[in-house]
């Protein structure tokens, strides 16, 4: 039952990614400005930029362009980047990690803080502490991360002297781990290296701040409004009157009821920070996929803006597929049949 | 974190680095003194200058890891330190040379050098590199072709030591054209053993691996994140750098780069915005060395309609606030353009053009042209270069307003500029750059002033500079027919102004704990000459 | 809003929940000084925002209130008469995204089937791009525009209402009331506009107000990667962008004003997302 409906998820998810690659190379080509152009470099003439054009591939008409990257594509290659010489995949495999690595403890570090929030703030609509909630979440959300970024390493770097150089993933008396997951604080681990792990989760502590509290608020918001509509809802007041415990109602059933649209937010706001965190990456340094997409984007460099869309589409089937599980597990009101 | 533990961490890390066989990771402190951080804020996309696509940041590494047979003298700068000296060439991989009466056969015979593998630099070495250089087209070819090198059997290996080029026509660009990043010097025997039938330059190994006979050669790279140096302790062609190894770190905003710098935890900042420069002046070495042959100006279209009447262009410039747009753009840093012109029996250059800000004069100018009540006119500056490029559009936009010209202000994205403003050559009202690699006003001009020339970007033509260039760019500075025609062409640019030079602009760097920087014209960092403070 | 046979009602219950609630009023409180700032404001600022003074970089003084920025500019009129634009923006991207969410969301979920399937993967489709690069990508095609600036914003807003609303929708559709609903004979159109609909509401209402912070800041990124609002037009995003690079050497005052004006209206928004939700919310009605 369950694999039919992952494989039926699967299957759906085959005419989104073909979607994703026909609408980046049209969206690609469609953006102002000649890669040949800017990568003949400085004091290039008209031959040596023909000449350029014609290795890029990019003098053959669209369409051939098309058969031809989908073609690497199939044959597992994704091009090389321009901006950085390398290819794409290697580039993609490097950068992911560090992306997905300061994503995902950002979001452990935001539920943490605000699903209790929510659900605090929920069953006590109207107190200060529904409001002090609201003051904190909504003060976060409401700064540009690149600003909270700066002030947050003008105060713990440059006054305090608390924290370490916001130069990437590691300073550098550290030894890089050898690479298994590419998540450092994964691989020294694996390692038995507890320095390393020192420094790489030392390293991580401003920029997954800045990003935690830029998105403590849709979290805790929707668990907030979600448990409202929970306990609002007939159920609980069914169990209020059969005079269930107070504890068993709210975390036992309202808030596995809110869950809901809370996972949704999850998903979306996971993505949403995987693509928006470029300007913490910029801020810290961090060689990550956000500002490698946006400079690849700027500088017209087809084949990495190609490889970065694509690898996040796929990420996104796969994060979507564990969603929607989650949502079969969690309400089974929800109906597949119906897709 | 305190001081024990980084100390802690020092003697952890040096131990286990001794114990690998290869640098996994930097073992030692900075402060250690053997170690240099640098910072900057562009991607090295490559590690071969000659390859296609290669950018800018990436020239340092051709002039850190190999050698070029002659480089330039040094000198001291007004900016502080020591910057190039174009009249003076000095040996670096060749011993000697001569020129022959015709000026048409160099000569040089190369000193006792070795490659990093250890096997002898040769002239078949030099020969090879320089075949490569001009055959493998792109921006190499044309810089090489600007010295008069342009195919493979203008250069000869005579011997072991010698080697020889052969003109087509004497030029005084030659000899500085060899001194430039780009004819640097390859281990021909190992590229060539990592050659293949479809890529016979080895542009695939030479883009990940420094085979040369250079100061030092890349030890890690990791584009996007950093690049470390490792010292050749067997450099023939110059002293031994102090630092054993050098780290280039990337770190892409500038308001990190300057908490690093001052917090001491790199040793030099490179290309700092004109603002950090000027305030930290005070805390640590600064340099700000106005850049040879280099002037941002105002480019005026001749496409554009209004632009073809000198009124117009008389209007415009007398109506640029030069003083507040240098102070705004670039904190004075610098040397100013306009004002009181330079006399005209000096050939020095850039100079100073007469221009001054005065709204009364620019507004005559308009009237006597023939759009008195003023135009509309888009004005187009680089996404990639804001930081001056946005406050000076500014001010000329509200000062243009004020004599009726109204403006608006297009910014374009760093792909699209270059194909924009140098190769179409469609913008009406843009700004611009440009720097000569060699420093003659003849040069310049014939990049800036010729007709669809790259840097011509205002698509100017007049035949008189057509041929005061052609007749003055390869005769020696020394010629008696020199000096008029650089006074010729300075006195047509000034009175027909396609282009209005605002200032001559600076490359500002940051040493904090480091000393003995030097400016060279590439505008890369040489780390070469660094030593601890 | 929903039924307006209602609408008596419908305004008392409006009292309601802001009597109810005085959080919400304060927050209209607040909408209606950002309203009065978005209209009034180019009007009564001290300065004129664009033009430039030989004070630099001032502190907050009595003349300069926010203080100057680098060419002399005046901050608090620039943060003032910034109001309309970035209003116009937020308000504009969040109603094209509301309405095309709104619709499209119901469509799939009360029909399923095929307008299902074709509505889902195309909202997949949007929403597996990295929504940031879309837009940059969007704004960079179509050319660099305040309208533009609007469609990208709304096109990558859209699925997350869509999504929403497509859930409530699908979980109600065969409820008893609906059925109900259906048997009394209300045609297709009417029962989801009136009955199921208004139960996504809350959560849409939500949505709502983080957007249109998101709005703003989403135009503040682009600004910042230079795409969007052309020089030297005020505008909020840009200005703490460019202030953020000043507070490492100390001109504070360039990045803090602006953000604190961007936050006060994102404050706003979310306080009035949630007085949004509770009058919408049909199970608080009395």
């Amino acid at each position: 039952m369950r694999a039919r409906l992952v494989g039926a998820r699967l299957l759906q998810a085959i005419p989104v990614v073909i979607g994703v690659v026909v609408i980046t190379f049209v969206l690609t080509r469609a953006l102002p400005g000649d890669p040949a152009v800017y990568f003949a470099g400085d004091a290039a003439d008209e031959a040596s930029i023909q000449q350029v054009r014609e290795q890029l591939g990019l003098d053959a008409p669209l369409p051939q362009q098309f058969i031809r990257y989908v073609g690497d594509l199939l044959r597992g290659d994704w091009g090389n980047s321009l901006s950085t010489g390398q290819p794409v995949l290697s580039d993609l495999a490097r950068r992911l990690p560090a992306s997905l690595e300061l994503t995902l403890i950002a979001l452990l570090l935001s539920c943490a803080i605000a699903i209790p929030l929510g659900v605090m703030a929920a069953t006590r609509p109207g107190s200060w502490r529904d409001h002090l909630c609201r003051v904190l979440v909504t003060a976060g959300v409401s700064l540009p991360t690149f600003f909270t970024g700066i002030l947050l390493i003008y105060v713990f770097y440059y006054l305090l002297d608390i924290a370490p150089s916001p130069l990437g993933r590691l300073d550098f008396l550290y030894i890089e781990p050898a690479p298994v997951t590419g998540f450092y604080l994964i691989d020294s681990a694996l390692a038995g290296d507890w320095d390393t792990f020192g420094g790489a989760a030392r390293q991580l502590v401003l920029p997954a701040i800045t990003m935690a509290i830029f998105t403590l608020a849709p979290i805790a918001r929707m668990t907030r409004a979600a448990m409202l509509q929970a306990l609002s809802s007939d159920f609980i007041r069914t169990a209020r009157a059969a005079g269930l415990p107070r504890g068993r109602i709210v975390y036992g059933y309202a808030l596995r009821n809110a869950l809901l649209p809370v996972v949704t937010t999850l998903g979306m706001v996971f993505s949403f920070a995987l693509g928006a965190n470029v300007l913490v990456e910029k801020v810290f340094a961090w060689p990550g996929i956000g500002s490698y997409a946006v400079d690849a984007l700027v500088a017209s460099d087809y084949a990495a803006v190609q490889g970065f869309v694509l690898a996040m589409a796929l990420l996104f089937v796969t994060l979507n597929l564990i969603i929607d599980l989650l949502y079969a597990v969690i309400d089974p009101r929800i109906g597949f049949d119906a897709t | 974190m305190t001081d024990v533990s980084r100390r802690h961490f020092l003697q952890l890390g040096a131990a286990t680095a001794s114990a690998l066989p290869f640098l996994r990771a930097l073992p030692a402190h900075a402060q250690s003194g053997d170690v240099l951080v640098a910072v900057n804020g562009q991607t090295i996309n490559s590690l071969d200058l000659h390859r296609t696509g290669t950018n800018r940041p990436s020239y340092q590494v051709a002039i850190n890891c190999y050698d070029r047979l002659v480089s330039f003298g040094t000198k001291p700068s007004m900016g502080g330190g020591l910057e190039f000296d174009y009249s003076k060439v000095e040996p670096e991989l060749a011993e000697s040379w001569t020129v022959s009466d015709d000026g048409l056969i160099l000569t040089f015979t190369l000193r006792d050098a070795t490659f990093q593998d250890g096997s002898p630099v040769t002239a078949a070495d030099v020969k090879w590199s320089f075949d490569r250089a001009v055959s493998l087209g792109g921006f190499p070819a044309v810089q090489m072709k600007a010295g008069g090198f342009t195919r493979p059997d203008q250069f000869a290996a005579l011997d072991d030591k010698t080697f020889q080029i052969t003109l087509d026509a004497p030029s005084k660009l030659a000899i500085p054209d060899l001194a430039v990043p780009i004819p640097f010097v390859i281990n021909s025997k190992l590229a060539m053993a990592n050659a293949t039938d479809d890529d016979p330059w080895a542009t695939e190994y030479l883009h990940l691996n420094t085979i040369g006979s250079g100061a030092f050669k890349v030890a890690r790279w990791v584009p996007g994140e950093q690049l470390i140096y490792e010292r050749n302790n067997d450099w023939a062609s110059g002293p031994v750098p102090a630092y054993k190894r050098v780290v280039i770190r990337e770190v892409p905003s500038a308001a990190t780069r300057r908490a690093v710098i001052e917090r001491g935890d790199a040793q030099i900042s490179f290309n700092i915005p004109s603002k950090d420069a000027l305030e930290m002046s005070d805390k640590m070495e600064v340099n700000s060395t106005p850049i040879a042959n280099c002037i941002n100006c105002v480019g005026l279209n001749t496409k554009f309609e209004p632009f073809q009447d000198s009124d117009v262009r008389k209007a415009v410039a007398y109506a640029i606030p030069y003083e507040a747009i240098f102070q705004a753009a670039a904190f004075g840093r610098g040397a100013p353009l306009w004002g009181e012109e330079t006399e005209r029996s000096e050939i020095a250059w850039p100079r100073r053009t007469g221009y001054v800000e005065d709204l009364d004069l620019a507004r005559a100018h308009l009237a006597k042209s023939g759009y008195p009540d003023g135009f509309e006119v888009p004005f187009s500056i680089s996404l990639n270069q804001l930081d001056w490029m946005e406050p000076t559009a500014l001010l000329i936009q509200e000062n243009l307003a004020k004599i009726g010209i109204t403006v608006t202000i297009d910014k374009i994205p760093g792909a699209d500029w270059r194909t924009a403003s140098l190769v179409e050559k469609r913008l009406a009202f843009h700004l611009e750059g440009f720097g000569g690699w060699l420093d003659t006003p003849d040069y310049y001009f014939f990049w800036a002033y010729k007709d669809g020339h790259l840097f011509n970007s205002s698509n100017y033509r007049n035949d008189e500079i057509e041929t005061l260039v052609d007749n003055t760019l390869h005769i020696p500075v020394d010629d008696p027919a020199y000096a008029p025609n650089v006074k010729r062409m300075f006195e047509i640019a000034l009175d027909e102004l396609p282009r209005i030079p605002l200032w001559q602009p600076a490359l500002n760097v940051a040493l904090n704990g480091a000393s003995d920087y030097e400016f060279w014209f590439h505008r890369q960092l040489d780390v070469r000459p660094i030593k601890p403070a | 809003m929903t039924g307006t046979t209602q609408s008596h009602g419908f305004a008392s219950h409006v009292g309601h929940v802001m009597r109810q609630n005085p959080v919400t009023m304060i927050a209209f409180g607040m909408l209606g000084l950002l309203v009065f700032c978005a209209v009034f404001g180019p009007a009564l600022v001290p300065h004129d925002p664009l033009a430039s003074g030989a004070r630099i970089l001032q502190p907050p003084s009595g003349e300069h209130w926010f203080g100057t920025d680098h060419l002399g500019r005046d901050v608090f009129s620039r943060v003032i008469v910034a109001t309309r634009l970035d209003m116009v923006i937020s308000v504009g991207a969040v109603a094209l995204s509301f309405v095309a969410g709104a619709i499209l969301g119901c469509a799939a979920g009360y029909w399923g089937g095929w307008p299902d399937a074709v509505i889902s993967r195309g909202l997949d489709m949007i929403m597996a791009f990295p929504l940031f690069v879309l837009a940059m990508g969007i704004v960079a095609a179509l050319g660099n525009t305040v309208e533009n600036v609007i469609y990208a914003t709304a096109v990558i807003n859209t699925p997350f209402y869509a999504r929403v609303v497509r859930a409530e929708v699908n979980i109600r559709r065969e409820a008893g009331f609906v059925q109900a609903a259906r048997l009394a004979g209300n045609s297709d159109l009417r029962i989801v506009a009136l009955h199921i609909f208004p139960n996504a509401l809350p959560p849409m209402m939500v949505q709502v107000s983080l957007n249109m912070g998101w709005a703003v800041l989403n135009a503040a990124g682009l600004s910042f990667i230079g795409l969007g609002v052309r020089p030297p037009t005020p505008e909020w995003g840009i200005m703490v962008a460019e202030g953020a690079n000043y507070i490492i050497s100390g001109e504070w005052w360039l990045a803090v004003f602006p953000g604190l004006w961007l936050m006060f209206a994102v404050f706003t928004f979310n306080l009035l997302g949630d007085g949004l939700r509770d009058i919408v919310d049909p199970r608080q009605r009395r």
